[in-house]
């Protein structure tokens, strides 16, 4: 079974996050970091490895710096990385990404697609079920566990009315949810064998002509003003007293 | 005038849900209101005169076998018709799993831009503009489409006022077996709703706690300020992670945006992902024994204190309060 790993490098949560107000794009030189649920989808991949013979490849469209998080992924066990790399594409929305994506898997080829359910940076939440349809394979998407036979795939779909149990046959794409495990950790020969491993690098014009241009457009970015502490109180018994004080004289209760 | 499409998701008991009345408000700034929905069977009297109610103009109203079974392709199928025969300016579905996911399939089929998550919509000269609020509310982004509809998912709660209430037509169509292959869905297992608590994504007040809690069973102390406050209940990420509460209920970077008139923040650091989720909420409490926590640097009230010894205070207070 060959499975391709969707990875994407985000700007660190931990860090202070920066829109270009210009141009509305996310600055991402600041502390770039792989996305941790892609992370977590690797470990999915690798799971299926440890029990069957599959191929696991990293597939990501990113800036230079994400060679990074390829290498890591390699170090922790996926047998090849291939990186999309243009300048052409920095900037591109949700529409034009997944085309550009599904042109890389059509030239990789796959059983089984995994990616996260959602960044951190756009929070799409959609590019699986984007995937699906421009690949025409099924989606059995935000799975908060997966299951993985020799014709299938399928597990417990999260939703906020409620769970469903899903699944679709192969050739599919999934995500997952952040239940799913966290990913091991490389070890030092894991990481020396990364070194020897292929690692892809693709222009846009390599992988397809005629790809969309992105179809949504920022008009204006601004900032939000930072929020300021208020009123901090020591509780010496009273606190809970001068809370509710301060809910009813707010009209909140 | 063009129309705005707002796809209508009906309950599991066959009822149009309250998120409708936002949906078809917002369709109602850019253009006709036409509501979208997809059943299995026939579409009853008061399903449709609460279509009009909410601001329905018209009903395009699908059918599908295969709704059930068929994972979303059944809902893509039928807006891809609705698109093609209303010819519309907009697209507006909840911004909830499914609707993301209809969503962007959508945009793919069509060519379509797609935007996320809006919190406002409006019309500028026919062309609809989205508003956004990104990187945990720390920008406000203006966004259009160019070329066929916006696809837009809305935030719930975040679109105010109401369509004018009418009298709905409705066209009725079967919907022809998809072209697309589909995930199945071999069983569900619905959500049990709390009775009387709000849901957490529209409340205008959420009481959330974290792992100063220590247990699912002091948990209930969350739940009890919830229901004194007629709050919804949310949470942290590691709340979640050590099980005291399912994963629906996490605020933040990777869980619900909330933007309620108060949030009260028990036992939580204030992790800037936990803020990510909460912090343009119009007023913020925080108790935490941590005088240095994090999330005392947004609280507009703060206590440095035990939870376990002042929220069963302030419970009792607000009882007292409220006689
Ligand atoms: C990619 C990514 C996404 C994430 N997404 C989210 C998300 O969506 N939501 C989220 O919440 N987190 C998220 N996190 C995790 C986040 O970084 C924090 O780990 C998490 O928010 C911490 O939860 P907490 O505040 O409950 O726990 P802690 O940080 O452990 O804080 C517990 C607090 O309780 C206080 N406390 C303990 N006992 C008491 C007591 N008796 N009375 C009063 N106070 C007490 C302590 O002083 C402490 O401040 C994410 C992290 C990453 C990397």
């Amino acid at each position: 079974m060959k499975i391709v790993v969707l990875i994407k490098q985000v700007p660190d949560t931990y860090g202070e996050r920066r829109l270009d107000t210009t141009s509305g794009r996310i600055d991402r030189s600041i502390d770039p970091v792989i996305d941790e649920i892609t992370e977590r989808a690797i470990e999915v991949a690798l799971t299926e490895k440890d029990r069957s013979d599959a191929e696991v490849v990293l597939l990501t469209m990113g800036p230079a710096s994400a060679v990074e998080m390829l290498r890591r992924g390699l170090a922790i066990g996926a047998d090849r990385a291939v990186h999309v790399l243009d300048d052409a594409l920095a900037g591109s929305d949700m529409l034009r990404t997944s085309a550009v994506l599904a042109a890389a898997l059509r030239r990789e080829g796959f059983d089984l697609v995994i990616t996260g359910n959602e960044s951190t940076d756009g929070r799409g939440g959609s590019m699986a079920a984007m995937l699906s349809e421009q690949l025409s394979v099924p989606h059995a998407t935000y799975l908060n566990a997966v299951e993985i036979t020799p014709q299938s795939v399928g597990g417990e779909r999260a939703g906020e009315r409620g769970t469903r149990v899903i699944r679709a046959t192969l050739p599919a794409v999934i995500s997952i949810t952040e239940r799913n495990p966290e990913a091991r950790f490389p070890s030092f020969k894991g990481s020396m064998r990364a070194k020897k491993k292929p690692l892809e690098t693709l222009s846009a014009s390599d992988l397809a002509s005629g790809l969309p241009a992105s179809r949504s457009r920022i008009l204006t970015a601004t900032a939000r003003p930072a929020r300021t502490a208020g009123r901090k109180v020591i509780d010496d018994g009273s606190a809970a007293g001068e809370l509710v004080d301060y809910l009813t004289s707010s009209h909140l209760i | 005038m063009t129309n705005a499409l707002a796809l209508i998701g009906l309950t599991p008991d066959g009822t149009v849900p309250p998120a409708a009345a936002a949906l078809l408000a917002g369709a109602a700034r850019l253009g006709t209101p036409v509501a979208v929905v997809v059943t299995g069977g026939a579409l009853d009297e008061p399903t449709i005169s609460a279509l009009g109610a909410s601001g329905a103009r018209q009903v395009l109203h699908y059918t599908a076998d295969d709704l059930a079974e068929s994972l979303l392709t059944p809902v893509v199928d039928a807006l891809a018709a609705a698109v093609e025969s209303a010819q519309p300016s907009a697209v507006l579905l909840e911004n909830v799993i499914d609707g993301r996911e209809v969503a962007g399939r959508l945009a793919v089929r069509l060519g379509s831009g797609m935007v996320v998550d809006i919190v406002d919509i409006r019309d500028q000269d026919g062309l609809p503009v989205a508003t956004t609020s990104v990187l945990g509310g720390a920008y406000t982004v203006e966004s259009v489409t160019d070329g066929g509809p916006l696809i837009a998912t809305v935030r719930q709660g975040a679109i105010e006022g109401t369509a004018a209430a009418v009298t709905a037509e409705v066209i009725s169509a079967a919907l022809p077996p998809s072209a697309m292959p589909s995930a199945v869905v071999e069983s569900s297992n619905d959500a049990q709703v709390t009775s009387g608590r709000p849901e957490l994504r529209a409340a205008t007040r959420v009481v959330s706690g974290g792992r100063g809690l220590q247990s699912k069973e002091n948990f209930v102390l969350v739940e009890q300020l919830a229901d004194a406050l007629g709050a919804a209940v949310g949470a942290s990420r590691a709340a979640v992670d050590a099980g005291y509460v399912p994963q629906s209920a996490q605020v933040g970077q990777t869980g619900v945006t909330v933007s309620p008139q108060l949030y009260v923040a028990l036992g939580i650091s204030g992790a800037i992902q936990h803020r990510a989720g909460m912090q343009t909420a119009k007023t913020i409490v925080a108790i935490n024994r941590d005088p240095d926590a994090p999330i005392f640097d947004i609280a507009d009230f703060g206590i440095v204190g035990d939870v376990f010894t002042v929220v069963p205070q302030i419970i009792e207070k607000i009882g007292t309060a409220a006689r």
